[in-house]
């Protein structure tokens, strides 16, 4: 398959746009692939991709129940920061935001990453102490990191409310190399990357059992067949409990809850950056979109759902945070709003880890984080898959960690996942 | 909007409402084997479908509830209150 560059541009609007390629095959399932990646969200497919770019393996296979882009994919912020402090997710984190500003040549595809800075606002002392120890992390283990004084914030973002306000702003803990991507991008960037290294990606592929002999996972019955597999990864978002127990393998420290997020009707540029409103029990973060949209969201729903749909009294709880923190927004109208279903752990971190079943690999528990980790998630799930070990970075991301007593508890929320927002 | 029913106030919005959650987790004695309490305290069955779970009406009676509720389409199927005492003087009742 051809690469994109400017010269196919020229050379395919010579022939009217109608001599491109298809961005990757639609192929029919094998009855067995090496290995099978459950789930072609932004974490599945960069699995793929790395398994087959960084590890040289072939025969792999990403089957997905619905189509590109329709799960989380598409149903997120499009944030991308890593303003992480506990050990382990700080260097996680860091290389996932590496990634992300290679990846648009990486995959000969614009993401259309934007390095737009990402400013949480500040509105006590002690809240500026807490931001200046973990911006301070941060620059200590190799990221950027800055505190703006109340003069800096106001020359950079004007428009925000800075009188009168229920929670006045005293500055800002901000970080420049952190921003927004098209999330549609990704998944069509990963799936084309991937599909060029000989994966093929299987839509409307729903797995209905997994079937195991003794300790090993054998083969994976589908909508479209049966698929022998020699190692599986699950990274399916908000299913994971579904699927481990399609296994046979209990219960796990995940809970399903859904969180919306909402895009205003276009305007003209407005905001910059990604401003992150958290104080007192609310919860907002916006941004601008490349066509003008206001994107942004707030807190999840509250109660458990696997419906992706979301609430009314979230609706208006981010609409009163959205005026509260830029009344400018007051008469904007609201475009569209989604809710996408999150698998949320008992601390609020992540699992890449083997399982109780040998050829069997679990990547879940994202949580509000997963847009913004999938370049690294892909990463180390395929190095976990091909080297089967954890390397040493995730090697904490495990399930067993609860047994251990060691929680990655970011928001210090305790073991209760509708808590750690 | 999720309507629930409570027995003691009649039918409100959830807003009104705060979500506990797994109503069928059981803590084991304080004595109890550190992996039995590691299981109570972090698993999870996560059912999609009818679920059994705590709710306290906190902006109402303030009563704990137990209430059986689809996860995936939100339909409730019934509404009483957490402690058995409670539940059984309000049956007497009525």
């Amino acid at each position: 398959m051809s690469r994109y560059s400017a010269w196919a541009v020229f050379k395919n609007g010579l022939s009217g746009q109608k001599s491109w390629e298809r961005a990757w095959r639609d192929p029919e399932p094998k009855t067995h692939y090496d290995i099978v990646i459950v789930g072609a969200g932004l974490h599945g497919l960069a699995t793929a991709y790395y398994l087959a770019k960084n590890h040289g393996l072939k025969n792999i296979a990403v089957v997905e129940k619905g189509w590109l882009g329709g799960g989380n994919a598409g149903r997120n912020t499009t944030i991308v920061r890593s303003n992480y402090m506990m050990p382990g997710n700080r260097q996680f984190y860091e290389h996932s935001l590496e990634l992300w500003e290679e990846l648009s040549h990486e995959l000969n595809y614009n993401v259309m990453f934007s390095q737009r800075s990402h400013v949480s606002l500040l509105h006590s002392p002690a809240a500026r102490d807490a931001a200046a120890r973990r911006y301070n992390t941060m620059r200590l283990t190799g990221s950027d990191g800055e505190l703006w004084s109340l003069e800096t914030l106001k020359s950079e973002i004007p428009h925000l409310n800075y009188d009168n306000a229920r929670f006045p702003i005293i500055g800002a803990a901000v970080q420049k190399r952190a921003g927004s991507a098209r999330h549609d991008a990704v998944a069509w960037g990963y799936a084309r990357a991937a599909d060029q290294l000989g994966v093929d990606i299987l839509q409307n592929c729903e797995v209905t059992s997994v079937t195991r002999d003794a300790d090993k996972a054998t083969s994976i019955e589908t909508s479209r067949g049966t698929i022998k597999a020699d190692k599986i990864g699950f990274a399916v978002a908000g299913n994971t409990s579904r699927l481990w127990q399609m296994a046979g393998l209990g219960r796990l420290p995940i809970e399903t809850h859904k969180l919306q997020a909402f895009v205003s009707e276009p305007l003209k540029p407005l905001l910059d950056q990604v401003v992150v409103f958290g104080v007192g029990g609310a919860h907002f973060y916006i941004s601008q979109s490349d066509k003008g949209g206001m994107v942004f969201g707030g807190d999840l729903d509250w109660y458990k759902s696997y419906a992706q749909r979301g609430n009314l009294p979230i609706v208006q709880d981010v609409a009163e945070c959205a005026t509260s923190i830029m009344p400018c927004l007051g008469r904007v109208r609201l475009l569209r709003h989604w809710s996408g279903v999150m698998d949320m752990s008992m601390d609020g971190s992540a699992f890449i880890c083997k399982t109780p079943i040998n050829n069997l690999y679990l990547n879940a528990g994202w949580n509000y984080g997963g847009f913004k980790a999938s370049p690294a998630s892909g990463w180390y799930f395929a190095d976990l898959i091909a080297n089967d070990r954890p390397h040493d970075t995730i090697a904490h991301m495990d399930i067993k960690r609860f047994e251990r007593g060691v929680m990655i508890d970011e928001r210090g929320a305790g073991p209760d996942p509708k808590l750690h927002g | 909007m999720i309507r629930i029913n409570c027995p003691f106030c009649g039918e409100r919005d959830h807003s009104e409402f705060t979500y506990g959650g797994d109503a069928t987790i059981v803590y084991p004695a304080l004595d109890a084997s550190i992996e039995e309490w590691h299981d109570a305290v972090y698993l999870r069955e996560n059912i999609r479908g009818m679920q059994s779970e705590t709710w306290h009406h906190v902006s109402g009676c303030r009563m704990w509830l137990v209430i059986e509720r689809d996860t995936m389409t939100h339909e409730i199927q019934s509404v009483r209150p957490a402690h058995d005492a409670i539940a059984k003087a309000l049956e007497t009742e009525q």
